[in-house]
């Protein structure tokens, strides 16, 4: 059966899946990615299908694993890697911005660099520290690199197959806490571009631009405001490099308000960048500054305060309000 | 004393004498072409308690104890041991998001922590329940972070125990830095930084061995080879014998029995006194096992046998003692009854006080970001206040 509901971490194992079975060249690498399953089981079965050759158990070094990676890139493979947590893919932080990023360029595009970093990210599930942080904008700073995030299964299922297909390096960002949820996943449809942002609900008096775990809790918000009277758009950006900028000016042009929702700290975040270029292009339509709803410039907080730090439906329909009140 | 100093002063390796041979098999009996060319697989393990509690000697290394003392080690041990397993049950209730328990890694630990002195200064992972124990540090200190209240929670300079290290294997830097820092002043303590068989690849271990061999810093690495990282066994870490790796930075290595308490002091009293004489690091291997999942999060039925487990129940390292201690009569009924209250009070005592833990306030988060004070922190903290106090009754839950 083509259409299936699937929760999102098993959308990813069903993608892996297809991309080992497709391409000879791809390869899974990882801390406990073979018996294990990964620690989320996003790995689960395919050591036991394709062998420990394909699915490879690696030594606990993450530039380890990021630099063999190059390695194996440079001799012909797809290495698909597997960091464990968010806050542990500093150890390679060097390998990916200093040579996996650089690589192409510097071969005058002779090289190809068809590697994909796939790192469970984000809070709210109750973790100890280095478990819930959101770097992405660390990564969509650096030239070279390719910054995705899926919402749902269906995006998760096909985003994460055509990451694996690109021939540039993909820093592929998985929400952790929505791994559990649920949606229909079409193995058979054609699936969107990569790197188009995707209305996710229309609305006229306000969109709001998110992507990863903060999508549903946009969806809620609009949801919610609706019972209010008020007519929210909700913007999936899905790639946070490159950006779609048409399709949210598109949405800002109709409901000429705009509030930007992330969980990574406001300050410095793709929030900013956001704003500065939509504020470019939509000035005359704007007829509020634009907002930003995201994490503050603190250390992320001990599990039992992150419910404080990360922005929920309160923040965001608050934001709404202050927008609307312009 | 300076580094350079240090560095320059022509070191005696007491260990040197040791000669690795192969022995009797211990280790993991797998083999490859590259174990076969690695040289010596089998290394020779430092014992002075065998599984029996059976007292043996070591030509280099030896410990007079008195029976104040064994009883003490017993003890610790105990009482380590009856904290883990409140600690899981809390977790199991609720009360703890996570627990990295240390069963099986009793001797280890408190084998090295009483190795120490007052003014020696530890460098734990996550998983040194144990050693926190040694140093006086409030065991109930420790579940903070685990219960989600706090990311750290003690000042580790209190007690010389820095705070736990969730990414791998940094605070193995953390301690060669601080060890550079003592030889610099010249004074005469050690550093002992702890880390796992997993953490041994990472780079930052790797160059924590050069930094001290260069500097001669007055550091003890203890790697706790409890045999798995998550599920991955020792030999995805490894081809040789961990402790052989020291030679190749210019230290010596050794390789301990990690469930033998007397061991594990003998040995770690005499690296840091290697350290402190100003003759360098040294890397002790306590080869030892980690008997429960690799934390409450954790199921190890995926990847490994329940019967390596009870292989390894054989030589626990409380019962071993035990053992020692009734053989040559140095503990009586009296004495294990006691303890057994005392361990029952640490559990009630442990309970209350995780219960009792408030969730810290909200404006909490902001605090200590930095030290000179920023205006966005406090922007930030001044719309947060205002923010939460918009809700009804002004505090938000
Ligand atoms: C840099 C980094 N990568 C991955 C992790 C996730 N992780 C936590 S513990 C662990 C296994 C550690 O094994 P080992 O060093 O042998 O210590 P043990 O837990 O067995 O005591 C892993 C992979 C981490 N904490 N830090």
């Amino acid at each position: 059966m083509a259409v299936q509901k699937l929760p999102l971490a098993k959308a990813l194992n069903e993608s892996l899946r297809k991309a080992l079975e497709t391409d000879p060249k791809v390869v899974v690498m990882g801390l406990d990615v073979g018996k294990l399953g990964g620690v989320f089981r996003i790995t689960d079965g395919l050591q036991k299908d394709f062998g420990e050759d394909r699915v490879v158990d690696t030594p606990l070094a993450e530039s380890g694993i990021v630099g063999t990676a190059i390695g194996l890139a440079l001799r012909g493979y797809r290495p698909v890697v597997e960091i464990q947590f968010d806050g542990f893919v500093f150890p390679a932080y060097d390998q990916i911005v200093t040579q996996l990023a650089k690589m192409r360029a510097r071969s005058l595009g002779t090289v190809k660099m068809p590697v994909v970093i796939r790192i469970p990210y984000g809070g709210g599930i109750g973790a100890v520290e280095h478990h819930s942080e959101s770097p992405e904008s660390l990564f969509a700073h650096v030239a070279g690199l390719k910054v995705v995030t899926p919402a749902n299964s269906s995006d998760a299922y096909w985003m994460l197959q055509q990451a694996i297909q690109s021939d540039d390096p993909v820093i592929f960002f998985e929400p952790k806490r929505r791994y559990w949820d649920k949606g229909e996943v079409d193995t058979e449809a054609i699936p969107g571009e990569l790197h188009k942002a995707r209305v996710a609900r229309e609305g006229t008096d306000l969109t709001l631009v998110a992507y990863g775990p903060m999508v549903k809790t946009c969806l809620e918000a609009a949801a919610a405001a609706a019972e209010e009277g008020k007519s929210i758009e909700v913007v999936d950006l899905r790639s946070i490099s490159p950006l779609d900028f048409d399709t949210i000016q598109a949405s800002v042009e109709k409901t000429r308000r705009l509030v930007v929702v992330h969980e990574a700290p406001v300050f410095f975040g793709s929030g900013a960048e956001i704003a500065a270029r939509i504020t470019e292009r939509c000035f005359y339509h704007l007829e509020a500054p634009v907002l930003r709803v995201g994490g503050y410039h603190a250390p992320y907080p001990p599990a039992r305060l992150e419910e404080e730090y990360l922005p929920g439906l309160d923040r965001v329909l608050d934001a709404v309000d202050r927008s609307l009140a312009y | 004393m300076t580094v350079e100093s240090t560095a320059a002063r022509k070191t005696t390796r007491r260990s040197s004498g040791t000669k690795r041979t192969a022995s009797a098999s211990t280790s993991t009996t797998k083999k490859t072409s590259t174990r076969a060319e690695a040289g010596p697989v089998e290394p020779e393990l430092v014992q002075l308690l065998t599984p029996e509690g059976e007292r043996v000697q070591h030509p280099d290394y030896d410990i007079d104890l008195s029976v104040e003392e064994l009883r003490g080690l017993y003890r610790d041990m105990v009482l380590t041991r009856r904290f883990d397993a409140e600690a899981t049950a809390l977790q199991r209730q609720g009360e703890l998001g996570l627990w990295a328990s240390l069963l099986g890694q009793e001797a280890a630990q408190i084998g090295s922590g009483r190795a120490l002195r007052d003014d020696d200064y530890v460098f734990p992972t996550y998983r040194e329940h144990g050693v926190a124990w040694c140093r006086g540090v409030d065991p109930t200190n420790l579940l903070g972070m685990f219960r989600g209240v706090n990311n750290g929670g003690w000042d580790p300079n209190s007690n010389n125990f820095h705070l736990y290290t969730i990414v791998l294997g940094s605070q193995t830097l953390h301690a060669t830095g601080y060890a550079m820092g003592i030889a610099k002043d010249g004074a005469d303590s050690a550093v002992l930084a702890y880390f796992g068989d997993g953490a041994s690849s990472q780079g930052d271990v790797n160059e924590s061995f050069v930094f001290s061999a260069v500097y001669n810093a007055p550091v003890v690495f203890f790697c706790q080879n409890n045999q798995w990282a998550i599920s991955e066994p020792i030999e995805k870490q490894t081809r040789v014998p961990l402790y052989q790796r020291a030679r190749g930075f210019g230290f010596p290595g050794v390789r301990v029995d990690g469930n033998d308490v007397l061991a594990c002091l003998a040995v770690t009293r005499s690296a840091l006194e290697r350290a402190r004489r100003g003759e360098g690091p040294t890397l002790i291997e306590a080869f030892t096992y980690r008997m429960a999942a690799h934390t409450t999060s954790d199921d190890p039925t995926r990847y490994r046998r329940d019967a390596e487990r009870e292989a390894w129940e054989a030589k626990d390292p409380i019962l071993r003692l035990k053992a020692y201690l009734e053989n040559e009569g140095h503990a009586d009924a009296a004495f294990f009854e006691e303890l057994e209250a005392e361990s029952e009070a640490l559990g009630k005592h442990v309970r209350e006080v995780v219960r009792a833990m408030p969730v810290p306030d909200h404006m909490a988060m902001f605090d200590h970001t930095y030290a000179d004070g920023h205006a966005l922190v406090d922007e930030e903290r001044a719309q947060f206040a205002a923010y939460q106090a918009s809700f009804e009754g002004g505090e938000a839950e």
